[in-house]
C-alpha cells in the first residue's frame, strides 16, 4: 500500500521547482516586468466551450476558482500598468491526467506594443536561459506555421479544407467517432495525435493558428485572402507548454465570441456562463495593442527534470489532497 | 448492464466494443489547451486477447460488459469441454478449448482457477500462478550436476514442456511459474 499523506513529488523535484520559480521571477524582474497577484477567486469566469470552470459558493453567491489571470490582467493592462506576469495558480474542472492537475501553475505575462514574434522570442529566450541553468546546455528552438505543420504531416491546407474533407481525414486516420465534428474539433483532434508526436524535439513554436481557433487573438487576412489567427502554441519536446496572442483589442469583435461561445455551450447543455462585464467595460475603455501568453509552469519542470507525469512534479496533486 | 463514460474509465474496467467484451489496460486524458478533451485508451479483447487503442471523445460513454472473474474448482476433461466448479454453490460450468486455451497445460484436478465469464459463460481460465507438477518425460539425470548450470527440457504430467536443470528425473515433482513458463524448484516429498 502506498502512503497518500506523504509528497508525491521526491525531495528533490520539490527543490528543483523552487529553483525555476525563483528563476521565473529573476528573468522578469531583469526585465522590469512587473509581478501582480490578481485573484483566484471571482463572480465569473470564462466563457469557452470547453474550459470549466470550478464553481465555488461565497456568502451563498456563486463564484468560480479562476482558469487563468487573463482577464484580471487585461483589466490592468487597460488601466495603463504596463507590463506585467502573474506566476500563480489556475483551476479547471475535470482536467485529469498524465498532464493535466486540475489545480497547476500558470506563468501568464503581457508585453504591451509588442506583436506575438517579439513575444515568441522572449519565450525562447526564457525557455534557453532556465533550460541553460538546469542542464549547462542550449536547446533546440524552432518555428513553424500552423500550415507547415499539417502541409508536411497530411498534405492539407489547413486553412481552406472544407470541413467535409478535415472529417473524411480524421476518419480516414482511424477516427470513426469524428465524422460529424466541427472543424475546430477535427483540426485539433489531427494536431494532437498526428502532428503533435511527430514535433522536432527541443522548443516549438506554432504560429499562424486557424481563425476558427482564434479565441482572444487579432486575426489577419494572409496573402491568399484567407482569415488567420495571430494565435500560437509553444511546444517543449512535443509537449503543448504555452498558448499566446498578440491579442485582440476590440470590445465589440470580443463580444461577438464570447456570444458565440456561449451559444456552443449552450448548444452542448454545458454550464451557463455569462459574459465578464468588467472584462468588457475595461476593453471599452481601452486595451493596449500587446501580445500575452500563458505557460505551465509544472509541464516545464517536468521537461526540465524528465518526468511523464505531472503527479511527480506536485507535492499534492488532487489524488492526494 | 449499464454504461460507462469517459471520466470512469480506469484500467480493469469491462467495456464493449465492436460488439467484443474488453477489459480496459490504459486511459489517457489528452486536452488540447482550447480544445476538447478526448481519451486515448488500450483495451485487451477479452475473445481474441487482441490488444488494441481507441480514442474517445470525453464525455462519451459505452456499454459496460456483463464479465466478471469468479475462483474455480477445476474438475475434469472429457475431451470436449473442461469443467469447473464454483466451490459455494456447487455450479458447474463447461469451458471450450477456446476459452481454457493454454491454461489446460497446467491444470490438475482440484486446482482453483480464475475463471472469467462472459454473459455467464466461461470466457477465459487462468491458471493459479505456480503450479507443482510431475516430470513424465526427460533425459535422464546427471549425479553431481546440482551446482553448475544448464538446463533441459522436461514434459509434465499436464502436457507442458519446461526446462529444468540438468540433475532432475522422471517422477520427480516440480514447481513451475504459469506466467512465464517457468522453472522455480524441485519439490520434495
Amino acid at each position: 500500500m502506498i502512503d497518500t499523506w506523504s509528497p508525491s513529488a521526491k525531495p528533490k523535484i520539490l527543490h528543483a521547482r523552487a529553483k525555476l520559480l525563483a528563476l521565473l521571477r529573476e528573468f522578469f524582474a531583469e526585465r522590469s516586468v512587473l509581478e501582480v497577484d490578481p485573484p483566484l477567486l471571482a463572480k465569473t469566469s470564462v466563457t469557452d466551450p470547453y474550459i470549466e470552470s470550478v464553481k465555488a459558493q461565497m456568502g451563498g453567491e456563486s463564484s468560480y476558482l479562476q482558469t487563468s489571470p487573463e482577464f484580471f490582467m487585461k483589466r490592468m493592462l487597460a488601466s495603463g500598468l504596463g507590463d506585467i506576469y502573474c506566476l500563480a495558480k489556475a483551476f479547471r474542472d475535470a482536467e485529469q491526467g498524465a498532464r493535466h492537475n486540475p489545480e497547476f501553475t500558470l506563468l501568464e505575462w503581457y508585453r504591451v506594443g509588442w506583436d506575438e514574434f517579439k513575444l515568441i522570442q522572449e519565450i525562447e529566450t526564457l525557455i534557453a536561459t532556465v533550460f541553460n541553468k538546469f542542464h549547462q546546455s542550449a536547446i533546440n528552438i524552432e518555428r513553424l506555421s500552423y500550415h507547415d505543420c499539417f502541409a508536411q504531416a497530411l498534405q492539407l491546407n489547413p486553412h481552406s479544407a472544407s470541413l467535409e474533407s478535415l472529417q473524411t481525414m480524421a476518419v480516414s486516420q482511424g477516427y470513426a467517432n469524428w465524422s460529424n465534428e466541427t472543424r475546430a474539433n477535427c483540426l485539433d483532434l489531427l494536431f494532437s495525435e498526428i502532428i503533435e508526436p511527430k514535433l522536432p524535439s527541443g522548443l516549438v513554436t506554432v504560429y499562424d493558428y486557424p481563425a476558427c481557433q482564434s479565441a482572444l487573438a487579432q486575426t489577419y487576412t494572409d496573402k491568399n485572402g484567407r482569415q488567420v489567427s495571430r494565435r500560437f502554441e509553444v511546444f517543449l519536446n512535443c509537449v503543448e507548454l504555452a498558448n499566446g496572442y498578440f491579442e485582440l483589442t476590440d470590445a465589440q469583435q470580443q463580444r461577438q465570441r464570447f456570444t458565440a461561445d456561449i451559444n456552443c455551450r449552450s448548444q452542448a447543455n454545458k454550464p451557463v456562463m455569462e459574459i465578464d462585464a468588467k472584462l468588457d467595460q475595461a476593453m471599452q475603455a481601452g486595451l493596449p495593442s500587446s501580445s500575452g501568453v500563458a505557460l505551465g509552469v509544472d509541464r516545464l519542470l517536468m521537461q526540465l527534470c524528465g518526468l511523464n507525469s505531472i503527479e511527480e512534479v506536485l507535492a499534492f496533486p488532487w489524488s492526494r489532497c | 448492464m449499464g454504461n460507462y463514460s469517459t471520466n470512469e474509465f480506469r484500467s480493469g474496467l469491462k467495456v464493449m466494443l465492436d460488439g467484443d467484451p474488453c477489459s480496459i489496460l490504459d486511459n489517457e486524458f489528452v486536452k488540447p489547451g482550447k480544445g476538447q478533451a478526448f481519451n486515448r485508451v488500450k483495451l485487451r479483447n477479452l475473445k481474441t486477447g487482441r490488444v488494441l487503442e481507441k480514442t474517445f471523445k470525453s464525455g462519451e460513454s459505452i456499454e459496460a460488459a456483463d464479465v466478471m472473474d469468479a475462483d474455480m474448482q477445476y474438475l475434469y476433461e472429457d475431451g470436449d469441454f473442461w469443467y469447473f466448479m464454483e466451490p459455494n454453490t456447487f455450479e458447474q460450468h463447461q469451458a471450450t478449448e477456446t476459452a481454457v486455451g493454454d491454461a489446460r497445460l497446467w491444470l490438475s484436478e482440484q486446482d482453483v482457477c480464475v475463471v472469467t465469464l462472459y454473459n455467464g459463460s466461461p470466457l477465459s481460465v487462468t491458471p493459479p500462478n505456480h503450479v507443482e507438477l510431475e516430470i513424465v518425460e526427460t533425459d535422464p539425470g546427471l549425479r553431481g550436476d546440482t551446482a553448475q548450470g544448464g538446463n533441459k527440457p522436461a514434459k509434465l504430467v499436464t502436457g507442458a514442456t519446461v526446462k529444468v536443470p540438468l540433475f532432475l528425473n522422471e517422477g520427480e515433482v516440480v514447481k513451475v511459474d504459469t506466467r512465464t513458463g517457468e522453472y522455480q524448484g524441485r519439490v520434495k516429498d
